[in-house]
């Protein structure tokens, strides 16, 4: 009764891509419109809180290897931490803005946990490549939400933001478990599926 | 026409470019699904349900990207927008 691998990626995708929207849709208002209703100021900390939560499973049932279930703790734990982060802040619990630091750190983390846990070069399989897409995209995209930590307020911040997260989604949605990435789809990997 | 008139015209005008990038949002996600399912038909197993499993039936990703669309729409987007013209 366990999904596959590739629909997991997806269901994950569309949280992913609902976070983004909302990211997005935050930037182009602003702060000050955003936080109006108060409920919406806790949507998206919450959302990335509840991805965190959602990712224990996927370290308990997919267990390839203990790369992977490492790779995915850490992944559960920081999604989690940047979401409860933000959550305080955003409640006034947290007053030191220095919290918001974890939301980079939070991309980081991810980056490194798609690009530790994949094992093959970048042309071995479609999976392989979006792993290695998103790792990096992840990483280098850190430095959006570095950059509103400083400049809360800065568009061109909180819209990169927004899009390396629909990016991401993007990403993940191509994701297959064994399919051809532009033609090349190493033997070892297995026959092509849908 | 009025100078009220006309200034209410430059608000409006003005209002509409944030809030038509907003409401767009969510359209664009429906209809980045819609145009999934139409150049990759396979993957909306509903309209071939026999011997599929489980999962294939239940994740149907254009339906997924539809479905994160309608839902930022309607319940996101469209209050969003409702406070964004209350704020000018």
């Amino acid at each position: 009764m366990q999904p596959p691998a590739e629909h997991v990626h997806w269901l994950f995708a569309t949280g992913v891509l609902f976070l983004g929207l909302v990211l997005l849709a935050e930037a182009i208002v602003g702060r000050d419109v955003w936080r109006r209703r108060a409920w919406r100021a806790y949507l998206w900390p919450a959302l990335l809180f509840g991805l965190g939560v959602f990712m224990w499973p996927v370290m308990v049932f997919f267990t390839n290897s203990t790369m992977h279930m490492l790779a995915h703790s850490v992944w559960a734990q920081s999604m989690m931490l940047a979401g409860a982060a933000e959550l305080g802040l955003v409640s006034g619990r947290l007053k030191n803005e220095a919290w918001r630091l974890c939301v980079p750190l939070m991309f980081a983390v991810s980056g490194a946990a798609f690009l530790i846990h994949e094992a093959n070069p970048w042309l071995y399989s479609r999976s392989a490549f979006v792993h290695h897409a998103c790792g990096w995209i992840l990483l280098l995209g850190a430095l959006f939400p570095l950059g509103a930590a400083f400049k809360p307020r800065s568009w061109v911040f909180a819209g990169g933001y927004a899009l390396v997260i629909v990016a991401v989604s993007i990403a993940l949605f191509t994701s297959r478990d064994v399919a051809p990435v532009f033609g090349h789809l190493d033997p070892s990997a297995g026959v092509a599926h849908r | 026409m009025t100078q009220y008139a006309t200034d209410l015209a430059r608000t409006r005008t003005r209002r509409s470019a944030r809030a038509v990038a907003v409401l767009a949002l969510g359209p664009a996600a429906v209809a980045a699904g819609i145009a999934w399912a139409l150049f990759q038909p396979w993957r909306l197993t509903m309209l071939h349900p026999y011997d599929q499993g489980f999962w294939w039936l239940l994740v149907e990703p254009p339906l997924l990207v539809v479905a994160a669309g309608v839902l930022f729409h309607a319940f996101v987007a469209r209050p969003l927008v409702h406070d964004l013209e209350d704020h000018r």
